[in-house]
């Protein structure tokens, strides 16, 4: 029942699917309102629907329906509640099924609020939106089916891929990714939509996509970290960055979504790049579709690949098509797409803006080669290669290192043209504060020259960026006597967009000393302990107390309980352990860390002696590490800022009650009910 | 602004990005040759030979069940790599990864030495995310008993 429910609301969603692709091309050639109205009016009922199949797996996944195809393969009975309920997205069907349903929400949002704008523009991008969605429709009704009927129905299934239900970030990392990638099919929407409907030439797409592609930006930046938090808390290396093809295909769009925030801002405000800008996020479209291909075609083995399928070829379908749709609208549109404005002078923020994407180009693209290198020498040569962290060092660092360095001067730099004056006043302070910190870094002991740099930059972006904040404040309190914090509070309000800018410039500061740090002084030991015995660790000593074992619902496991010493005192406690599951041959790591604001110590249980009598531990000391989170969220604070404008607010007449709510945001009857969601899955509720 | 300038700016503009576009392209170029590990079966990694003596390669295959030593003092492990018509001696310093077992599939990041010993410095697991139910043998429950049983007395 709850099988053909989820099947069956898929199939209709699909057809609504097509019925607004039809009625959208013929309402608006034919001038007939009603027709896309009724397509506005599919859109939600594609997300109702949605959302009545996401409810249907939900609960079939909770009451342990069996006769559903992916409640057999990811379920199972000992399996917590949490666990299984983000087996939504544990696997391949329920992972694209989830996508649909944020693609379809996001489509029903666009609508929502956009649907009594006048012109072609609202319409077309809403036609791509439907357009996205029936690819993934497609997906789920063919090759990616999460309702296929099992018979005989199985008493239990083997649980979740124990990778997966051993953190709690599994719950965390991928709805964010989710709403990333799938975020940026926006932007990309309205840019289809506006060489569509011929209105590229005014910037309307860009302002009314500014704020999702902010928010796209901000959930993807948030995703990217809370994975590298995953990968550091759950596979026990005691990194969070390998250059991993999974780690690459969500860092491109990222990349390439960097870029366009900048870019965006030069033809907002000299009239360039427009071209550019619409390749920009079509990249970035293509790059999500690309990411998605690789880890879910089984071209690449990972910890996201779900196992080979015939599902790559269609992933390949939809990226040629997404590249041929776009260029061709480029190329139709190449009139309307020509630069206004012009470059003054070499010193000026428009420059700064130019190479910082050339920079983030030369980085995706770096990446790209780098990621699909193995690949296509598999596919031309027949030999199989991997292309290792040395290669993505060496390349990506410089660049590095560079785009701080940008950070730094372009916010510190006018448009137009920067005087010599501008120049001396605004690099000097900057300058010393990166000379100090090469020096302080070069006295704590790193000898790399990028690590060294590394701080330097990140010291002169950091100071760059404070000075905005502190002349601005400064000029504030003087003209209109305000207090320090008053004037901070109205300066940050009065240009939101850039002063969260600076913010997640900030947060990026962190991160990225932190990252230096982490590697340049981290310190590592490994070694078999015997009950009471201890290692030296950087300047700690690990005691190994105990290994014991313990049985719990849906695992097993084996732990050893170690004492952090610092001088002869013990100054905490840890037990990293290892899980047993069932349904894997091999155990799980549990590593255990110890976080302080100077930094972690992470503890991996390696092996032990079946009697318990030793134990081998990888202990290693990672300066800084917590700061890397944290900056991510400082990052993220910076887009929230930065997209809390409201561009309703200079918008002149309001018309309906229905656009009052919209302009006001005064939770909007139809995002209240999609949030609440994935919590409201009680068994009486999904009935 | 005369055309002359105009044209002069644009010839400009386009030999800055040629040669930035080719020195990016030379360098992307370098970094791959250099830093591209192969993959190799024990069989293509015998063949070679001398050929491949202290260059980073990875080898993949199984796990020769009972080949597996591990001192765990001395953190030294060696067992053997096959891939059912040849056979590597793997070692490797360090703990063997959690999730390493007799006759699993693993790929191991080294040098190939002209004594004929793989020098492995990363070990890698192959494991597959289709789910399998634990075979006969020591499964980890087993281990897991035992582990138990000999605490408690």
């Amino acid at each position: 029942m709850t099988r053909l429910i989820g099947y069956n609301a898929l199939w209709v969603a699909l057809a609504t699917a097509v019925f607004g692709l039809v009625a959208i091309p013929l309402g608006v050639r034919r001038g007939r309102g009603g027709l896309i109205q009724a397509s506005y009016a599919a859109t939600f009922a594609m997300f109702w629907l949605t959302t009545a199949a996401v409810f249907a797996m939900i609960f079939g996944l909770v009451t342990h329906d069996f006769s559903i195809g992916y409640v057999a393969q990811v379920g199972s009975r000992a399996t917590p509640l949490f666990y299984t309920i983000i087996s939504l997205w544990g696997a391949l069907e329920g992972s694209i099924l989830f996508w649909a349903w944020v693609l379809t929400l996001l489509s029903a949002l666009v609508v929502f609020w956009n649907r009594d704008r006048e012109g072609a523009l609202i319409p077309y991008t809403t036609m791509t939106m439907l357009a996205v969605s029936f690819f993934f429709f497609i997906l789920l009704v063919g090759p990616a089916n999460p309702f296929t009927l099992v018979s005989p129905t199985p008493l239990d299934g083997p649980g979740p891929n124990p990778l997966l239900q051993n953190h709690i970030l599994m719950g965390v990392h991928p709805p964010l990714l989710y709403l990333g990638y799938v975020g940026m099919t926006v932007p990309f929407a309205f840019a289809i939509g506006a060489m569509a409907s011929g209105e590229v030439e005014k910037d309307d797409w860009i302002k009314l996509s500014r704020r999702w592609t902010l928010g796209a930006w901000g959930f993807l930046s948030a995703a990217i970290i809370a994975g590298m938090w995953w990968s550091y808390e759950v596979l026990g290396w005691g990194g969070y960055w390998a250059w991993d093809p999974v780690e690459n295909a969500s860092f491109m769009p990222w990349l390439t979504a960097t870029a366009f925030l900048h870019s965006v801002m030069v033809q907002e405000r000299r009239g360039m790049l427009r071209l550019w800008n619409l390749n920009l996020i079509v990249s970035t479209f293509a790059l999500t579709i690309l990411g998605t291909f690789l880890t879910r075609s089984g071209v690449l083995s990972s910890v996201h690949a779900f196992g080979e399928g015939p599902i790559g070829a269609y992933f390949l379908v939809a990226i040629g098509i997404t590249l041929i749709v776009s260029f061709a609208g480029v190329a139709g549109n190449s009139d309307a797409l020509k630069s206004t404005g012009r470059l003054d002078g070499v010193a000026s923020r428009e420059t700064v803006f130019l190479l910082n994407n050339l920079l983030f180009t030369a980085f995706t693209f770096t990446v790209l080669i780098g990621t699909l290198f193995p690949i296509i020498a598999e596919a031309a040569r027949g030999v199989k290669v991997s292309v290792g962290e040395p290669f993505f060092n060496k390349m990506t660092l410089p660049i590095c290192a560079s785009l701080l360095f940008l950070m730094g001067v372009g916010p510190a730099l006018p448009w137009k043209r920067a005087t010599k004056e501008d120049l001396k006043r605004q690099m000097i302070p900057p300058a010393v504060g990166a000379v100090i910190a090469a020096i302080v870094s070069i006295g704590f002991g790193a000898r790399d020259v990028y690590a060294v740099l590394t701080f330097a930059f990140a010291a002169f972006a950091l100071v760059a960026n404070v000075r905005e904040y502190a002349s601005g404040v400064r000029a504030r309190m003087r003209l209109r006597s305000e207090t320090a914090v008053t004037a901070l509070g109205k300066l940050v309000g009065a240009n939101r967009r850039r002063y969260g800018g600076y913010v997640a410039h900030m947060g990026m500061v962190c991160v990225a000393v932190a990252i230096a740090a982490s590697s340049t002084f981290r310190s590592e030991h490994e070694a078999t302990l015997t009950k009471g015995a201890s290692m030296p660790v950087g300047r700690f000593q690990v005691r190994l107390n105990q290994v014991y074992g313990r049985e719990e619902v849906q695992r097993s496991r084996i732990a050893a309980n170690v004492s952090i010493m610092q001088g002869g005192e013990e100054i905490g406690r840890l037990d990293p352990a290892m899980n047993f599951y069932p349904t894997s041959e091999t155990p799980i790591p549990t590593p255990a860390v110890r976080s302080r604001p100077w930094g972690d110590i992470y503890v991996n249980l390696m092996a032990f002696k079946p009697d318990g009598s030793s134990a081998t531990l990888k202990v290693i000391v990672e300066p800084l590490v917590p700061w890397i989170w944290f900056g991510g969220g400082i990052v993220c604070l910076g887009a929230i800022i930065s997209m809390s404008t409201m561009p309703g607010r200079r918008r002149a007449p309001v018309w309906s009650a229905a656009s009052v709510a919209a302009e006001g945001m005064t939770t909007p009857p139809l995002p209240t009910g999609a949030t609440g969601l994935l919590a409201t899955t009680s068994l009486e509720g999904a009935d | 602004m005369s055309s002359n300038v105009e044209g002069r700016r644009r010839a400009a503009v386009l030999v800055a990005t040629v040669i930035v576009l080719g020195a990016f392209g030379y360098l992307l170029y370098g970094g791959l040759d250099k830093n591209v590990v192969f993959f190799l079966t024990p069989q293509e990694l015998l063949a070679k030979g001398t050929a491949v003596y202290d260059v980073p390669v990875r080898l993949g295959g199984m796990v020769t069940p009972g080949s597996v030593k591990w001192d765990a003092d001395k953190l030294d492990l060696r067992f053997q790599v096959s891939d059912g018509t040849q056979t590597v001696e793997v070692r490797s310093k360090g703990a063997p990864p959690q999730m390493f077992r007799d006759g699993m599939g693993v790929v191991c990041e080294g040098k190939f030495r002209s004594n004929g010993t793989f020098e492995s410095t990363n070990l890698m697991i192959k494991h597959s995310e289709e789910y399998r139910a634990p075979k006969p043998g020591e499964t980890p429950q087993q281990m897991y008993k035992t582990l138990m049983k000999d605490m408690r007395s």
